[in-house]
């Protein structure tokens, strides 16, 4: 198994083959987490730097896990993108950072397509963390490993992703892998939050992507339903009247849970606004797989951090090659 | 002074000319006819194979002087018209600061003449430092040299204000130019609203922004009937518009962009920011639009809004780097190669596109090689191929879609007043 990119910028470029490739490299890395000692020598003098533009605990937390069970040096750094000189800074920290020979950055920043543009300066391998309402690939693939994890198969599920969609990175990365793994997958949430041409970005993929018009004909019947975080800030942008009424016409309760399969899994991509788009009944239920997404995330990650630096250990550097 | 141009294909839409002819330029003018023995002493140009137009004129260009002479300068700009092939542009008033009183039309006027390139006609401002509030002196802009106003980039949003400006720009006979964009509706927005949009998740600008300004200017250029002319048009939905407004002769002139004949919003996938201008690259619909309004007349004029900006102020995050693109420099090859030999449209409809056209939508003299007018005339190779390299711009800035673009179209000469300003 082998993955052939020198870095991972989003789900919508990978094959089903890539998928595949990072879920099953995930399987034999989570068994590690459960040792008594979650060390493994693999990636032992490779250097990852975590640099977040945005404020992040989960993220990054499990990236900087992920490294250091891997043996790797990892170093966060959190940048600010509120300097006067944003373009120095994008540009000089990215030149900063190769000074400083990384094997694996992992960028997180507000601006969508960042990792793209940072990732054909660096020999690094660049891991998008997060970019603005782009893509977020690391999260969808640890949320494709833990619904294959419980359903044993992701191909014919019927996927519910709720709420705001549009401002999400998360639905939008999900939605491309969900789909290309053969998923039916449904939207839904208030109309002000879904861009108009939705529906049109899966492609022509094994699965299928509908925009549905209500929360309850998108659950009804749901194998999976992804509730995503509401902000508070969208009220003042008029994207709807109030959370309290959010929270009844579009928030995932117990009895609307009912419509969904028996056997419905319930995953929030964190964190949580109990009460808001999520009942804490249904946060603390035996359907929720919110802490297994957690905990998934760093064998995932795991993976990811493996199969980038692996790739570029089995062949020699630029530097090297001329020598 | 004499100068015959000889042996080119004179294409003079203004006059319906084409046909392989010589050229004789006396004391800077076009001269009425080849008289016999009147070109023993005169210099000759051997335009053999080469086309033989009017200059074109640019209704729609940012000099960035006065204020952001980093990015350019009224000489630069001039320079890179020259080299672009155009002997007259537009310069837009949203300079530092903005061209809204008769001391800084003087001063672009001015910078102009000294740099004794292309001629250089100023855009005064509509309202008052383009706040959209008062009305900015334009009989005064008008008397220093301003040919037309406009708050491009700024667009007044205040319809009332927007009425006053084309009643009283009526009484002074100046063409109201309008940047077309509700700022409401593309609040934040970077790119087109559409898939691609949705796919890279940057906030969209809708069709629906800059044709809700479109349909508004255009009642009340019919309420008003002051002359009003759309820049940059790049919607399906605005060339519509603009199609039936003319059907009812509202005095209505539109202009479009090569890039936005040439490019969609499929090039903004690689979030590489000189693909970043407002209007937006839109859908291949609207392209095909445009591209059907510039063959049947629908749209008066080619203008480049060449928008010059530092690579350093480019090389930012998509969503943080300024609009705009230059295009003095590439607009005829770009426009040769995509709708000529593309697209098949004939080289008469796109040089009118590029001199009687936008003449006519701001009543500047030029765009004609009519006997006695002043002897501005580009002569290209409308066949020749070139690779873009913005290192080898007149211009100060590089920011171009086009880099490493294959394009056929060369500018061979370019004079103005029967001087040669390029090469």
């Amino acid at each position: 198994m082998a993955f052939n990119s020198k870095d991972l910028l989003g789900i919508r470029e990978l094959t089903v083959e890539d998928i595949n490739t990072f879920l099953d490299t995930a399987e034999s890395f989570k068994e590690v987490s459960a040792r008594a000692i979650k060390k493994v020598p693999t990636l032992r003098g490779k250097t990852v730097i975590n640099l977040f533009f945005e404020p992040s605990t989960r993220t990054r937390t499990s990236f900087e896990i992920a490294a250091k069970r891997l043996s790797a040096d990892a170093i966060n750094i959190s940048a600010s993108t509120s300097s006067l000189s944003k373009g120095e800074s994008l540009i000089d920290t990215a030149r900063n950072l190769e000074a400083m020979s990384p094997d694996a950055i992992v960028i997180r920043h507000p601006s969508p397509g960042v990792p793209h543009q940072l990732s054909g300066l660096l020999n690094a391998s660049i891991i998008n963390g997060g970019d603005g309402a782009h893509e977020h690939p690391t999260q969808a693939l640890l949320d494709a490993f833990t619904i294959r994890g419980h359903k044993k198969r992701i191909e014919g599920l019927s996927v519910a992703i709720i709420g705001d969609i549009m401002h999400s990175r998360v639905a939008r990365s999900n939605v491309h892998l969900l789909t290309k793994l053969g998923a039916h997958v449904r939207i839904a949430g208030p109309r002000t939050l879904i861009p108009p041409h939705y529906a049109s970005i899966a492609g022509d993929s094994a699965g299928s992507l509908v925009v549905s018009n209500s929360v309850d004909d998108a659950i009804a019947g749901a194998d999976v339903v992804m509730m995503l975080r509401i902000q508070r800030e969208r009220m003042s942008d008029a994207y709807f009247p109030s959370l309290k009424e959010y929270s009844i016409q579009y928030g995932l309760t117990l009895p609307r849970l009912d419509l969904a399969e028996r056997d419905c899994i319930v995953m929030h991509p964190g964190p949580v606004n109990r009460g808001v788009e999520i009942s804490s009944e249904v946060v603390d239920s035996n359907r929720s797989l919110i802490l297994d997404q957690v905990t998934n995330g760093v064998a995932v990650r795991m993976a990811i951090l493996f199969l980038l630096v692996e790739r570029q250990t089995r062949k020699p550097a630029q530097g090297e090659a001329q020598q | 002074m004499k100068l015959i141009i000889k042996n080119g294909h004179v294409i003079d839409p203004s006059r319906g000319v084409d046909e392989v002819a010589d050229l004789l330029v006396e004391n800077g003018l076009i001269s009425d006819q080849l008289k016999a023995g009147s070109t023993a002493d005169a210099d000759v140009f051997d335009a053999s194979g080469l086309v033989v137009s009017p200059g074109f004129i640019d209704l729609h260009v940012h000099l960035r002087e006065p204020g952001e002479e980093y990015k350019e300068t009224i000489a630069s700009g001039a320079k890179a018209a020259a080299a672009g092939g155009f002997t007259s542009i537009c310069a837009m008033p949203n300079t530092h600061p903005v061209n809204d009183n008769a001391s800084v039309t003087r001063y672009i006027i001015e910078k102009a003449r000294d740099a004794g390139s292309a001629r250089v006609y100023p855009v005064g401002a509509i309202t008052r430092e383009s706040k959209g509030a008062e009305l900015a002196e334009m009989a005064e802009m008008k008397a220093a040299g301003a040919v037309a106003v406009s708050d491009d980039g700024r667009p007044v949003t205040n319809s009332q204000v927007m009425r006053h400006a084309m009643e009283y720009a009526r009484d002074h006979n100046l063409v109201v130019v309008d940047h077309c964009e509700c700022l409401d509706l593309s609040a934040r927005g970077v790119m087109n609203e559409g898939r691609i949009s949705t796919l890279l998740g940057l906030k969209g600008i809708s069709s629906t922004a800059e044709e809700s300004h479109v349909a508004r200017d255009i009642m009340l250029a019919e309420l008003t009937g002051a002359r009003v002319h759309i820049a940059h048009i790049s919607t399906r939905g605005s060339v519509a518009l603009v199609r039936a407004a003319k059907a009812q002769n509202i005095p209505v002139t539109c202009e479009v962009t090569p890039h936005h004949l040439a490019l969609t919003d499929a090039a903004v996938v690689g979030f590489d920011t000189n693909t970043k201008m407002n209007p937006p690259l839109r859908s291949d619909e609207d392209r095909a639009a445009l591209i059907e309004a510039a063959r049947d007349g629908t749209i008066d004029a080619i203008a480049t809004d060449h928008a010059p900006h530092h690579s350093d102020e480019k090389m930012l995050e998509y969503d943080r780097a300024p609009f705009g693109v230059t295009g003095l420099e590439t607009a005829l090859g770009v426009v040769l190669t995509k709708l000529h030999y593309e697209h098949g449209i004939p080289l008469t409809r796109l040089i009118g596109l590029l001199t009687c056209g936008p003449a006519r939508a701001f009543s500047l003299p030029g765009g004609t090689l009519a006997p006695g007018t002043p002897a501005d005339i580009t002569i290209f190779d409308p066949s020749r191929e070139w690779i873009v390299d913005p290192q080898r711009f007149q211009s100060r800035s590089r920011n171009t879609p086009f880099t490493a673009w294959k394009l056929r179209g060369t500018v061979s000469a370019t004079f103005v007043g029967g001087r040669k300003v390029f090469p």
